[in-house]
């Protein structure tokens, strides 16, 4: 066990830890910040996807030893009222069936818009090639991901 | 019989509708309200098949208040259908409320108080429709009856819109939230004078209403399963019998207690073979501060087992086994005239089998629990439960109380498809929290939800057909073999239940002079439960596929090929030739529900028109069709596949036709066929279990793989049709026909059939 002081959506936190312990159990279980999901464990399916500096990554797969002083950004601080370009494109197509791996998806794709500004269809699917969706959302997230594209 | 599979049963709906007054405080603990205002409650009563009274339909709790809010009660489970919107969206439709003043509380599990909760079968919209229109009625004719008097005018030259009483006549109109001060003695009227809205006068049934819960989704704030925090709350992993049946010898915990963090060891009893639909497993758990510190204690754990009975069990020689038995005769389920006599005479015979494996439903929520055993031997859940109440009374059964001491919260479900039926893992919480003396979260991880989930079975299906010299099709003869849902629970059910064989394969419904329906004998050698469409999907994926071949063979376009052999426009009773047990209908009557042929011809025609098929078939686009009917809604499905230019194979768009009847929420209709397709697509072409020396061989999304983005469909069309007919599901029925239509097409692509799920596109 060895202490922490982390960068969480512009905040300090300090918690005390294992330094296996992945960044999403310290996220969900040591914050208490719910809205980053478990769904693999092993960096396949995307739903703990957060941003470190910016850049989406998989939080199950990321022990907190290895977080030193990058920026994370989760679901709760990608904007101030759930009003990001992409969250706004999600509202508007009616993403979600269950919601559950969504946190993760928009996450992605906030991370894939800041790196391509105006993606091609066939980069939304390699891009998000990494996030699993088991309700089939697949569509309407590739078309909210256009939709945002052109306000970002 | 219908046994084992609980959304099958039937239940007889004559409703005797009783509206009340409900007490606030029965209505305050599901959540908190605004002051004042009316709760009321309608009641549905209704008689079982030997005139018992049932509380098949629910209690409908409506409150709206003084600042013109209106609440209502979600009683049944919200897994992606948005059911949490479509019931509420029915009533509030009814009232004539302003839908942004809709407020949504989730009832906890209680069927005695919301009436049947268990959402599964797709039948949430099709028991509700009328009880929910009623009860928004009920509210809509007291508030009129408030308002009329006052103004002095009939209740009949009023009406009610955007949460507004309103006399068109003399232009008066008042808030719902200024007379329901006045409610509070207001007569409660005979359920006989209360008329529902003329169905073209709806605002919001018919239309794309977003979900209710869409912001908190998008946003991160929605509770799923796993999310909520109890002070002093421990978390659980559990090492499970590796192989079903398998008991705990002995077991070391040493080195789990040494990890950080773990506090507490506990063996969980498990119920041996056969497992139960709703008992925990055979296994050790460790008990942590954190969900890390339960892995890492569980991966230190050691555990001696007795691997019984099911330690050879190999899913490839059963399937072989399974293939093998179809040769010979089965149990005669289904029979029209004399297909041997038809068989004989044949001018052309076919005979094909197919096969497919077992499949987990792999919602990418695990399972989760969190149960707090307290003090006073009550015990509150929060759970992301298909049936709440089925939970309630096992964890009542598995901790030794009575079932009114246990509460169900609901939580949003992270896909449900079937899996949170079952409420094992809420069983484990509460005996574990029993143990912990502590709210305790069971944390279920991938490996835990591949390894230990209520398979869709793995089957086998021989059928053969029969042309005479003339091209007609005179002879079906169908077997099937798949271990049963019931094998989970005995071993005495060797055959699938009547009501495995209603779900697409004695509800053959071509017109065939001589058909003959077998089933085989398997054992059950894991957990065998119900997956999006349960057993239509490998019958759904033999009978469209071999008609496929028929078409062929009579030298048809497959689509003219249905429509034909459908035959004329009726409705198809299937009774008088089930040769033992009974034609289950998704336990409706079928005099309620008939199989009608013209409603699928139209869906058939429908989705040819829509996909351009002649014009585009005859322009060499590689298209495959079927048509198949589940859950008693009917859909047309056309596949179109095109070559990338990395020679990979496109499904490029799919077309759906759907009659369910009246299209309560359009949009979450489409997005339960965009949705459905694409599940199906996993099913078609990349998911399978298999077992060897007794365990499942899959670990994680690598090897049990759904589809990812750049594989799904790329334009996926929802035809809608209109209809006033009473509403049916459609959670499940797009998968059927998805999967043989992909297959048809490929067929058309490679020149190559295909008979074995899944398969390569």
């Amino acid at each position: 066990m060895a202490k922490y002081t982390l960068t969480v959506n512009g905040g300090s936190k300090e918690v005390e830890a294992m330094d296996d312990m992945p960044l999403l159990w310290v996220i969900r279980d040591l914050l208490g910040m719910k809205g980053t999901k478990f769904g693999c464990g092993q960096a396949l399916c995307g739903a703990c996807t957060v941003h470190l500096d910016g850049v989406a990554v998989r939080s199950c797969s990321i022990p907190i030893a290895d977080v030193g002083d990058g920026k994370i950004t989760t679901i709760e601080g990608l904007s101030e009222n759930g009003d990001h370009p992409v969250q706004k494109a999600w509202v508007q197509h009616i993403v979600p069936q269950c919601g559950y791996c969504q946190s993760g998806q928009i996450m992605n794709a906030a991370s894939l818009l800041n790196s391509n500004s105006s993606p091609t269809g066939e980069e939304i699917e390699q891009g998000m090639a990494g996030n699993l969706c088991r309700c089939g959302t697949y569509n309407r997230i590739k078309e909210a991901i256009l939709t945002a594209s052109k306000s970002v | 019989m219908l046994p084992n599979i609980p959304f099958l049963k039937k239940g007889k709906r004559e409703d005797q509708s009783k509206i009340f007054v409900a007490s606030r405080r029965d209505f305050l603990k599901l959540g908190s309200l605004a002051s004042g205002g009316l709760i009321l409650g309608v009641s549905f009563q209704c008689s079982g098949p030997k005139g018992e009274t049932m509380t098949f339909a629910p209690n409908v709790y409506i409150s709206i208040n003084s600042e013109n809010e209106v609440t209502l009660v979600a009683h049944r489970s919200e897994m992606g259908t948005g059911i949490r919107t479509s019931l509420p969206q029915i009533v509030a439709d009814e009232l004539g409320a302003e839908w942004s003043k809709v407020k949504i509380i989730q009832a906890e599990g209680d069927e005695e108080k919301y009436g049947n909760q268990n959402t599964d079968g797709s039948f949430s919209v099709r028991m509700f429709y009328e009880p929910m229109r009623k009860a928004g009625a009920t509210a809509r004719y007291m508030l009129i009856a408030a308002a009329s008097s006052e103004w002095g005018v009939e209740a009949s030259e009023c009406d009610t819109q955007d949460g507004m009483v309103l006399h068109a006549g003399k232009g008066k109109k008042i808030s719902f939230g200024d007379l329901v001060g006045r409610l509070k003695d207001a007569p409660v009227p005979d359920p006989e004078d209360v008329k529902l809205r003329d169905f073209t006068n709806y605002k919001l049934i018919g239309t794309d209403v977003p979900i209710y819960d869409l912001k908190d989704i998008t946003s991160g704030k929605a509770v799923f399963g796993a999310d909520v925090d109890l002070p002093n709350m421990k978390i659980a992993v559990i090492k499970r019998s590796p192989v079903i049946g398998a008991k705990v010898i002995s077991y070391n915990d040493e080195k789990a207690l040494a990890v950080p963090g773990v506090v507490q060891v506990v063996k969980i009893e498990g119920s041996g073979f056969p497992p139960g639909l709703d008992k925990a497993l055979e296994g050790v758990a460790v008990i942590a501060d954190s969900t890390w510190s339960a892995i890492k204690g569980r991966e230190a754990l050691e555990v001696e087992w007795d691997l019984g009975d099911n330690q050879n069990f190999n899913s490839d020689k059963q399937q072989a086994e399974m293939l093998e038995s179809t040769k010979g005769n089965g149990k005669v389920r289904r029979e029209r005239g004399d297909f041997d006599k038809a068989s004989r005479s044949a001018a052309k015979s076919l005979e094909r089998t197919f096969e497919a494996p077992f499949y987990a439903h792999a919602t990418i929520e695990p399972p989760a629990a969190i149960a707090h055993v307290k003090e006073d031997g009550s015990c509150e859940v929060w759970a992301p439960s298909q049936h709440p109440q089925w939970a309630r009374d096992a964890v009542a059964t598995a901790i030794g109380i009575d079932s009114a001491k246990v509460r169900i919260n609901v939580t949003l479900l992270g896909g449900g498809f079937g899996r949170k039926s079952k409420p094992d893992f809420v069983v484990e919480a509460a005996l574990l929290s029993k143990a912990a003396k502590a709210p305790v979260r069971v944390q279920w991880t991938r490996e835990d939800d591949l390894h230990f989930d209520f398979f869709h079975s793995h089957s086998a299906q021989r059928i053969k057909a029969s042309l005479d010299a003339s091209g007609n099709l005179i002879g079906w003869n169908h077997h099937t073999v798949f271990p049963a849902i019931g094998s989970t629970s005995s071993k005495e059910e060797l055959h699938p239940s009547d009501g495995e064989l209603g779900l697409g394969c004695v509800d053959f419904p071509f017109d065939v002079p001589n058909i003959r329906i077998e089933s085989h004998e398997s054992t059950g050698n894991t957990r065998v439960g119900w997956l999006r469409s349960v057993s239509n999907i490998h019958h759904a994926f033999a009978i469209h596929s071999m008609m496929d071949e028929i078409a062929e063979a009579r030298g048809k376009d497959p689509i003219e090929n249905a429509i034909e052999l459908l035959g004329t426009d009726r409705d198809i009773t299937f009774q008088s030739e089930m040769v033992s047990g009974e034609f289950g209908n998704y336990g409706e009557k079928i005099e309620d529900y008939p199989w009608n042929t013209g409603r699928m011809k139209n869906v058939i025609r429908t989705v040819a028109e829509k996909s351009n098929w002649t014009a585009n078939k005859a322009s060499g686009k590689i298209m495959g069709f079927a048509a198949h009917k589940s859950f008693l809604t009917y859909v047309a499905c056309v596949v179109i596949l095109e070559k990338g230019s990395g020679g990979n194979t496109i499904i490029s768009d799919v077309h759906y036709a759907v009659d369910c009847g009246v299209a309560v929420n359009t949009d979450r209709i489409r997005s339960q066929f965009e949705g459905g397709s694409q599940f199906a697509t996993s099913l078609a072409t990349t998911s399978a279990i298999t077992f060897d020396k007794g365990q499942v061989q899959q670990n994680n999304f690598d090897t049990y793989k759904i589809i990812r983005m750049p594989a799904s469909p790329k334009n996926i069309h929802v035809h809608i049709i209109e209809s006033q007919i009473k509403p049916t599901g459609v959670g499940e029925p797009p998968v059927p026909p998805f999967i043989p239509a992909l297959a048809n097409a490929m067929y058309q692509m490679n020149g190559e059939r295909i008979y074995k799920l899944p398969f390569k596109v």
